[in-house]
């Protein structure tokens, strides 16, 4: 063979093989999501959301404790998450180019790469220990600390896009910095930061390890801040890898609404960037 | 009312800075209140604490070894396995791929990102064992010979975990070598076609630009392995014991904490397990730095050489 037909016939190889690896990813993508419905299918019905968990042995019943739990985790997390995440946000954009800046953007990317179990080992020290209680606050404060990064970095970096006459405007009105901010470069970019928040509660509801020493599990309906309180992933966790059968299938069944949740939130959010970006070029 | 101004702008500063702050002490505090936790375990057994492979609650013995080895045994497979398919994936997408499928693939591997952990685990229960467990049974005789193969085929154990690792880290891989690789300059593929190089030279010369940049996608990759947990924690067996078979159930940093802590009663015992903690979380970090690092002076350079003013005055 001539050195330009091995060549060849190298970079088809080579461009066999990307292909090769786009469909191979797609293979486990593909299998879970299949597992995940056709088994989860079959145990979510109405009961599921509205119905407690059942004794052992007894068949029925829901994840209605749990669904509420990680309502109330997400809810608190946001409460704690967003002002931070957004201010904090709000100063790596302004000052961009300070030293201070460049530092808080790398506390924000440090903070997103800390292993979840280890901010649920932090979070446990600082949030249980001292009152010697497993609280739905101190889950929430866990899943908080995780938010806080997304939120912060995608707000300055929408912030960034936000085009430098809007700001220049302002200001030759006379506004002050806080006021160019608030009234003007915030509002513009709003739109993105809560396609952001959206897609930070979706990965966050969907944490598991932080939560399983700081609002542990709680078999009963509560809404109590200072109590242990259930979540779906601690409740599938609990049952997948407990002996039932009929546990099993209420693990799938909770799987299920987790990836649907994961699914409409990213869809959401991708519609969501579609219309912003071709906002942005008609603009 | 300039006066006015400049204060408010003044306390503006201050007052975003502030949160600014907040992040960064956050970071600090989690590893001083780790740290502080974890001083009884480090007083009582020092450095033995990781050379020592005895775990033993009951008898009050703690030996870190086991869950070191298996944490950088399952992160290392699991990228040895990722890399190649995740940049397969980002070559793809960034080079090869019609532009209408572009959009639809990037959505796809970021979904495979966005499944949670514990789902991922309870797939690795039920569906990635059991095909593991036959995998492994069907091995011929000879080969279960070999030290990577030995022990009895569970199909919970190190291989199921490297699996499902793999599976886990290839989107964030391939999503920051995408983003390496678009921001390698047009003008090195022009000049690789302009010398009549095929795709895969062209593409080549592209990775060889951006080998820092994707080195650190890697190590971002390893990073996200490392810390792991659920997923890993339902597959690989839980036994700390140290071993290079594939078959073998073993234990991993985070797996102990996630499994053990909320059960350990005395206070060395959590105070052992706080330390595995903090140890994971310098790892983390010390990788994560890097490999920041190490995407940020190939975005750097890349920059640079887009802009021939700046590239010569850097050059002289």
């Amino acid at each position: 063979m001539t050195t330009t037909g091995r060549r060849k016939l190298l970079s088809s190889i080579v461009v066999g093989f990307c292909a090769g690896a786009v469909v191979l990813a797609l293979v486990p993508l593909a299998f879970v999501l299949f597992f995940v419905v056709s088994q989860g299918i079959r145990s979510v019905n109405v009961s599921f959301f509205t119905h407690m968990p059942t004794p052992v042995g007894e068949t029925g019943g829901g994840m209605a404790n749990s669904i509420a739990g990680t309502l109330i985790l997400s809810g608190l997390a946001a409460l704690m998450a967003v002002p931070v995440g957004v201010i904090s946000g709000v100063y790596m954009s302004e000052y961009a180019g300070t030293r201070f800046a460049a530092l808080v953007r790398f506390a924000a990317d440090t903070l997103n790469g800390v292993p979840s179990i280890v901010i649920g080992l932090f979070a446990y020290v600082v949030a249980v220990l001292p009152f010697r209680q497993f609280s739905a606050l101190a889950g929430g404060f866990a899943l908080g600390l995780m938010m806080i990064p997304i939120i912060a970095r995608t707000t300055e970096e929408l912030l960034l896009l936000v085009p430098g006459t809007m700001r220049e405007g302002a200001l030759a009105l006379g506004a002050t910095r806080a006021r160019a901010v608030f009234s003007v470069l915030l509002p513009a970019a709003l739109p993105g930061i809560v396609t952001g928040v959206v897609l930070a509660l979706a990965r966050i509801a969907g944490e598991t390890a932080p939560l399983l020493f700081t609002a542990f599990n709680n078999r009963f309906f509560s809404t109590r801040l200072n109590q242990p309180i259930s979540s779906l992933t601690v409740q599938v966790y609990t049952y997948a890898t407990g002996p039932y059968e009929d546990w099993h299938r209420q693990a799938w069944a909770g799987a299920l609404v987790l990836v649907l949740i994961v699914l409409v939130c990213s869809l959401l959010a991708r519609l969501a960037t579609r219309r912003l970006e071709r906002m942005h070029a008609r603009g | 009312m300039p006066k006015s101004r400049s204060r408010s702008d003044f306390l503006f500063r201050i007052g975003t800075g502030t949160f600014g702050v907040l992040l960064v002490v956050l970071v600090c505090a989690i590893g001083v209140v780790l740290a502080r936790q974890s001083v009884l375990s480090v007083q009582k057994f020092g450095m033995n604490f990781w050379r020592t492979e005895i775990w033993d609650p009951v008898a009050g013995e703690f030996g870190a070894l086991p869950f070191i080895w298996g944490t950088l045994y399952s992160s290392v497979l699991a990228l040895l396995i990722a890399t190649p398919i995740a940049l397969g994936i980002a070559v793809f997408i960034s080079e090869l791929c019609p532009a209408v499928l572009r959009q639809p693939l990037v959505f796809i591997t970021e979904l495979l990102a966005a499944i949670p952990s514990i789902v991922y685990g309870l797939w690795g229960i039920f569906v990635l064992v059991p095909a593991v467990r036959a995998v492994e049974t069907s091995l011929p005789d000879a080969m279960r010979q070999l030290p990577l193969f030995s022990g009895p085929p569970l199909g919970l154990g190190m291989l199921s975990a490297a699996l499902i690792l793999a599976i886990m880290v290839i989107p964030f891989i391939s999503s920051i070598s995408r983003e390496v690789l678009k921001s390698v300059p047009a003008a090195q593929r022009e000049g690789a076609y302009a010398l009549g190089a095929t795709r895969f030279e062209a593409i080549r010369a592209a990775l060889f630009y951006a080998r820092t940049g994707i080195v650190g996608a890697v190590m971002l990759g390893f990073g996200r392995a490392l810390g792991e947990t659920m997923a890993v924690t339902m597959v690989i067996g839980n036994n700390p014991k140290v071993s290079v078979s594939l078959f073998a159930p073993q234990y991993t940093m985070a797996a102990v904490i996630a499994n053990e802590f909320a059960e350990a009663a005395d206070d060395l015992y959590l105070s052992a397990l706080v330390e595995i903690g903090l140890v994971l979380f310098i790892i983390t970090l010390i990788i994560n730095s890097l490999s920041r690092l190490l995407i940020w002076s190939m975005a750097r350079s890349a920059t640079a050489a887009q802009e021939p003013g700046v590239a010569a005055e850097g050059a002289a």
